[in-house]
């Protein structure tokens, strides 16, 4: 493979296309004479000009030069890379759910509205909710849409000085960005022992000024909080809400429930434990399920079924308002309902199963070259320690970095930030044994290279098509764009 | 019976188990205390074998009037345009679909790349000197450009003009009050920003003025007159932008814009029942360190050669926590790779003839339609949006329009009561001669 890929304005010349649009057919307007001098634009954006077959060659270059889950293994911790059926890339194009404008009458969009209500109704069933909304486009949008909710609620009652959010030192980074974004001060609770919530520092940071407490259960350690239900108490007994980060769900489908555990308000990850697919980044698509209590604050319009027709209701006096434009990322949506009408709920249950049971395999087979911080079995995703290593002078970085070599993504690394030199493993449950027994064999291998042959990590990546990039000079000077020379 | 998606063999777990040192899965859910254990079956729809499933989801699609078999005049933000096979094409490769935020750049070079060139392509458009690699939509985009202006200029009060998308407008009063700003909408007057009105609302404690351009009614703002009212107050100047019309229009980078932000929507997404779609957001070089969202950039590695790597995380949330620029972290990303491939295809001359012909194409709509007698509104120039005004309700004009193959304009009497009656019709590239004719034929009998 060529190292350097050319930028698509590299492979530019002039009066190349790879569309052509059909010639006008209204009568013509001469635009310079009809728009005005300071709306008539004089400087062309410098836009590529390539044909047909030059896109393609570009952007297929493009895609061989990146690793998705069809390429192979990538356990990357939180972030749930399963396999993306096929299927619901069919079903998310179909001309009814692709190409629907959000703003048409409603009785031309039955369709489309019943998928979502069903959607829903799943959501509420697997979360143990009374009412979920699809309005947040992703998790951290999800999150603050929660916060927002919350707020809501107790001003309602007359609370405007509950102004913490408490947030567990595991937690991942959008919980506290999430917080302040919906006018929250977050405030840490720290982890004990064993890996969980520290309930005494929790009574301490709990007081009349908390609002909420968001937390992931399995937290991002991948350990379940087994005293979920002492700690629902204190926030309950406090006048706070209890906030579900639902990024691990993944874990627990059909084994235990947020609603169930005391939760009042969950987000979902529908591109995560859904498969609606990750995408390079996104989109994703961020449900908010709620308690009854909370309803009244759902963001606006609500759908609602009547006489077996759908319709929005607009008429929601305490709703937080809109947090989206239209109904959310409805494509995305499609695809999750997809998904767990392939699964059923049998099906749910022993994706979680499977989830678990591979995790907890991995730990055990890696549990000795490397530092396994909490004893206990995990849920869907576990935590390992580079510390070992570190002592030989290679970094849990240089062991990600040599993973790449044996073509495998590697896990997340240096989070959660109360983990030393961490690697957060999660296979899912779409892999089989022989995969998970490969990406063992290899770690195995590169913590012996640590011990033997430490250069070999130290200066990985060998076989990719460019080695480690200089991140420092790139955030120092940064070039965000391309300028023709 | 297996499921296609779960490889684990009976004897899988078995020895899996065994290396585990339990005997059961079940073993392996201990932890969760007995009283929080959901027992029984999820009250979840029953599963659907592939070929059921198609059918079922087929039957849903076909109940949704689409816009490939019915001509569409509906705009509001959403828009019907050419859309190159070539975009699907790249779009379905799964390196790109099926990967994730590229944290490691050395085999997300591909990702990195595209949305690098993303980024330049709308800073071509916008004018703008840096563009983000996207946001979750055009309204959030908006939203978040008011907390940066209020973060930036340490003031509270953020000024709407009316003319903004009304949506786009409830997605900014909810943001502004989780940071507890202010919001104050300005009137319009014939169509754009009432400007008395607005030089009366700017004062020493406003954090920025947003405008749309072009606006939720079509029209063009007086965008040069705005920005001397907004900076003489040492506000922010932030405009929400079409980047297709910007193929044609002065973009509002070169007329004093401090923030710029939109959806690409137009360029290569679907309509999708209203998501995803893809925000933008770009800025002066001076706001660079304090862009919402993922940057990429351009470095090199240890041979010199050149690559691409997130950067500036710094503002971001899973550095900076609580104090990071935005809680932003999926984006659009295969969205903003749609939207790169769109205007690759159309390139340099294609987006502005597409522009262009959406100018022409309303132009000539509007022309016929005052020829038959159909009452317009508002006489300022326009993209391809305008406003006309009907006897007897929109729905109703849209349900006999439907019968005929078309999809009706958007009902503004649903946001503005003083334009009951008023819809906002869209003409883009796609609407042929043959379409409009039909549709001033339908409206006109209907006047």
């Amino acid at each position: 493979m060529s190292k350097d890929q050319a930028l698509i304005f590299e492979l530019s010349e002039p009066e190349r296309i790879s569309y052509s649009l059909p010639e006008l057919d209204v009568p013509d307007i001469d635009l310079d004479e009809w728009l005005p001098e300071e709306f008539n634009r004089k400087t062309e954006p410098e836009l590529p000009e390539v044909s047909e077959l030059q896109l393609m060659r570009h952007y297929t270059a493009l895609s061989k030069r990146n690793h998705g889950v069809d390429s192979g293994f990538y356990p990357l911790g939180s972030c749930t890379m399963k396999y993306n059926p096929k299927i619901n890339e069919d079903v998310a194009r179909y001309p009814g759910f692709a190409f629907v404008h959000p703003l048409q009458e409603e009785e031309t969009v039955q369709g489309a509205l019943e998928m979502m209500y069903n959607l829903q109704e799943n959501l509420v069933a697997v979360t143990g909710m009374d009412e979920v909304t699809l309005q947040p486009a992703a998790g951290a949008h999800g999150e603050w849409t929660g916060l927002m909710m919350i707020r809501a609620y107790h001003e309602a009652n007359g609370d405007f000085n509950r102004t913490k959010v408490i947030v567990p030192d595991s937690a991942h980074g959008t919980n506290p960005a999430s917080a302040t974004v919906a006018g929250f001060e977050a405030v840490t609770v720290k982890s004990n022992e064993k890996g969980l919530v520290d309930l005494e520092d929790l009574k301490r940071v709990v007081d009349q000024d908390t609002a909420a407490l968001m937390l992931t259960n399995p937290n991002t350690l991948g350990l379940f909080e087994e005293q979920i239900t002492e700690m629902a108490t204190i926030i309950h007994d406090a006048g706070g809400k209890l906030y579900y980060d639902g990024a691990n769900m993944n874990a627990i489908m059909g084994a235990a429930r947020p609603g169930d555990m005391g939760f009042d308000v969950v987000h979902l990850n529908l591109h995560k434990t859904f498969t609606g697919p990750h995408g390079g980044g996104g989109p994703g698509s961020g449900p908010v399920g709620v308690k009854s209590d909370l309803i009244p604050y759902l963001p606006k319009p609500v759908l609602v079924k009547e006489n077996d027709a759908y319709r929005f209701d607009y008429d929601c006096p305490q709703s937080i308002g809109r947090v989206k434009p239209y109904y959310g990322n409805f494509g995305i949506n499609v695809r999750a309902y997809t998904y767990i009408r392939t699964m059923g709920p049998e099906g749910l249950k022993q994706v979680s199963e499977n989830a678990v049971l591979n995790a907890n395999y991995m730990m055990r087979r890696l549990q000795d070259a490397f530092v396994l911080p909490y004893e206990q079995h995990c849920k869907h995703e576990f935590v390992i320690s580079g510390k070992k290593q570190k002592k030989l002078g290679v970094r849990t970085l240089d062991m990600a970095k040599r993973l790449l070599d044996f073509g495998y993504h590697p896990p997340t690394i240096y989070f959660p930030i109360n983990v030393e030199e961490c690697m957060m493993i999660e296979p899912t449950e779409t892999e089989s044994k022989e995969t998970l027994d490969e990406f063992c064999d290899v770690l195995l291998q590169i913590a012996k290279e640590a011990e033997d042959n430490p250069e070999i990590v130290q200066e990985a990546p060998h076989t990719t098509v460019i080695g480690r990039l200089d991140e420092t000079t790139a955030a120092r000077k940064p070039i965000l764009r391309y300028q023709k020379s | 019976m297996k499921h296609r998606y779960l490889p684990t063999t009976d004897q899988d777990r078995k020895e899996m188990l065994e290396t585990i040192g339990v005997d059961s899965v079940q073993d392996l859910f201990e932890d969760i205390p007995e009283a929080i254990r959901f027992k029984g079956e999820l009250k979840v729809e029953k599963q659907l074998f592939e070929s059921e499933l198609i059918r079922y989801m087929s039957k849903l699609s076909s109940q949704n009037a689409n816009t490939l078999e019915n001509a569409s005049f509906l705009g509001a933000g959403v828009y019907d345009h050419a859309i190159p096979s070539v975009v699907d094409h790249v779009i379905r490769r799964s390196e790109f679909y099926t990967a994730y935020t590229p944290y490691q750049p050395e085999i997300s070079q591909g990702e990195l790349q595209a949305i690098f060139e993303f980024q330049t392509m709308i800073s071509e458009l916008t004018g703008m000197e840096v563009a983000n690699s996207s946001m979750y939509d055009g309204p959030t985009a908006l939203a978040e450009a008011g907390l940066l202006s209020a973060g930036q200029t340490k003031k509270k009060k953020i000024i709407v003009s009316k003319t903004v998308h009304p949506e786009a407008r409830a997605v900014i009063d909810t943001y502004a009050r989780g940071q507890r700003l202010s919001v104050v909408e300005v009137d319009s007057s014939n169509g754009v920003t009432d400007l008395e009105k607005l030089k009366q609302e700017i004062d020493e404690n406003t954090a920025c003025v947003m405008v749309q351009y072009p606006n939720f009614f079509g029209q063009l703002e007086p965008l040069p007159d705005i920005e001397k009212l907004v900076h003489e107050q040492k506000a922010m100047f932030v405009v929400s932008s079409n980047p297709l019309a910007l193929g044609r229009l002065t973009p509002p980078g070169e007329m004093g814009a401090d923030i710029v932000v939109g959806d690409c929507q137009p360029f290569g997404i679907p309509a999708q029942f209203g998501g995803p779609h893809c925000g933008y957001f770009a800025v002066t070089k001076k706001l660079m360190r304090k862009v919402p969202g993922r940057l990429i950039g351009q470095t090199t590695d240890d041979n010199g050669q050149r690559g691409f790597v997130l950067t500036l995380q710094a503002r971001e949330q899973h550095i900076r926590r609580d104090k990071a620029t935005s809680n932003i972290c999926s984006n659009q990303a295969l969205n903003a790779l749609a939207s790169s491939v769109a205007m690759t295809a159309l390139g340099k001359k294609g987006v502005r003839k597409m522009a262009e012909q959406n100018i022409k194409k309303a132009h000539y709509a509007k022309a016929l339609l005052e020829e038959a007698g159909v009452e317009t509104v508002f006489n300022g120039v326009y993209f391809n949006e305008f406003v006309i005004k009907v006897n007897g309700p929109i729905k109703e004009l849209n349900r006999k329009l439907l019968t005929k193959g078309i999809i009706g304009g958007y009902d503004l009497g649903r946001d503005y009561p003083e334009l009951n009656n008023h819809m906002l019709v869209a003409v883009t590239e796609n609407r042929t001669k043959a379409e409009i004719d039909m549709f001033v034929e339908e409206v006109g009998g209907a006047k």
